[in-house]
């Protein structure tokens, strides 16, 4: 099924906003960052189509996730 | 009254006169408070309590708009009362030269209308919410790191920090990027503003939402955080 990942600020590494993957059925978004090399520590903030999601929710076909590392310097 | 008359049209009279009796705690000096404190005070918060244990060194210089030559090694929160007599003598600024800590949290932010936090670590910033739940003073949050900052107005009971920090002894990207002149000025502006709304009830706040800002790509999120 196919999932629409966005990353930001660092974890862009190729510089691409958008990036389309092709996953397997009742894939998590945990289990994504993992393929996609990103620590679990650098997740601030995860949203699904948009709003706030939890990492172990069972994702389905042209969901899209967003993903945002942390920031807490003054 | 002169001073504040670029204030006036966008604030009613009767909104302006209100400013002066309002009581705002900017815990943190720093990149993020210094330009806060001086915005409340040229706006005319009546009354700021400024919150840091720490002095100025050298690696504040590029951003700290209250540091300079002449104020390395001195209090922060000092320095910070120091600058408010020359730019408006009208506030009180009263400095606290103390580490906010589980122990001082409630007895420092207690009476204050508005909490506005402007503090260097994620764990602080859970106590700063967890004591303001408590005495139920609302917190405009801020964070900077790099080229990349962001800011969300959390109510009491709203726990928007345990959203936004999944970990809560973490660290940011600030230990890898630093933190350059233009952001600390940006994300505290936007702190500014959403604190003048919580305050006068005025406009849509960023309640429940994190504002992200990337400058490097120019990415401006306004995201929702309700489950």
């Amino acid at each position: 099924m196919g999932i629409e990942v966005r990353l930001f600020s660092n974890l862009r590494e190729d510089k691409r906003k958008k990036v389309f993957f092709e996953f397997e059925e009742g894939i998590n978004v945990f289990r994504i960052i993992r393929i996609l090399n990103v620590k679990e520590e650098d997740v601030e903030i995860l949203l699904i189509n948009g709003r706030y999601g939890e990492i172990d929710i069972e994702l389905n076909d042209g969901d899209t996730i967003s993903i945002f590392p942390p920031i807490g310097g003054n | 009254m002169k001073r504040y008359i670029k204030n006036m049209n966008m604030l009613s009279k009767d909104e302006n006169e209100k400013l002066k009796g309002f009581k705002v705690c900017v815990v943190g000096c720093g990149g993020l408070g210094g330009y806060i404190i001086e915005m409340l005070g040229r706006l005319g918060i009546g009354h700021i309590t400024a919150v840091d244990g720490d002095v100025f060194d050298q690696t504040n210089l590029n951003r700290q708009i209250l540091s300079n030559d002449e104020s390395l090694g001195q209090s922060k929160a000092l320095t910070a009362q120091r600058r408010m007599e020359l730019v408006n003598p009208l506030i009180e600024l009263i400095p606290i030269t103390e580490r906010i800590t589980k122990e001082n949290a409630e007895a420092i932010l207690y009476g204050h209308d508005l909490i506005i936090d402007a503090v260097d670590k994620i764990d602080t910033r859970f106590l700063l919410q967890n004591s303001a739940s408590k005495l139920e003073i609302p917190i405009v949050h801020g964070a900077i790191a790099g080229w990349y900052g962001q800011v969300s107005t959390i109510f009491p009971g709203d726990n928007t920090l345990d959203k936004i920090y999944p970990i809560k002894d973490g660290d940011g990207l600030e230990n890898e990027f630093g933190n350059p002149s233009f952001t600390p000025a940006l994300i505290a502006s936007i702190q500014v503003s959403e604190s003048l709304k919580v305050l006068l009830h005025r406009g849509e706040t960023l309640r429940n939402k994190l504002l992200y800002i990337d400058l490097l790509e120019n990415d401006y999120i306004v995201m929702e955080l309700m489950e």
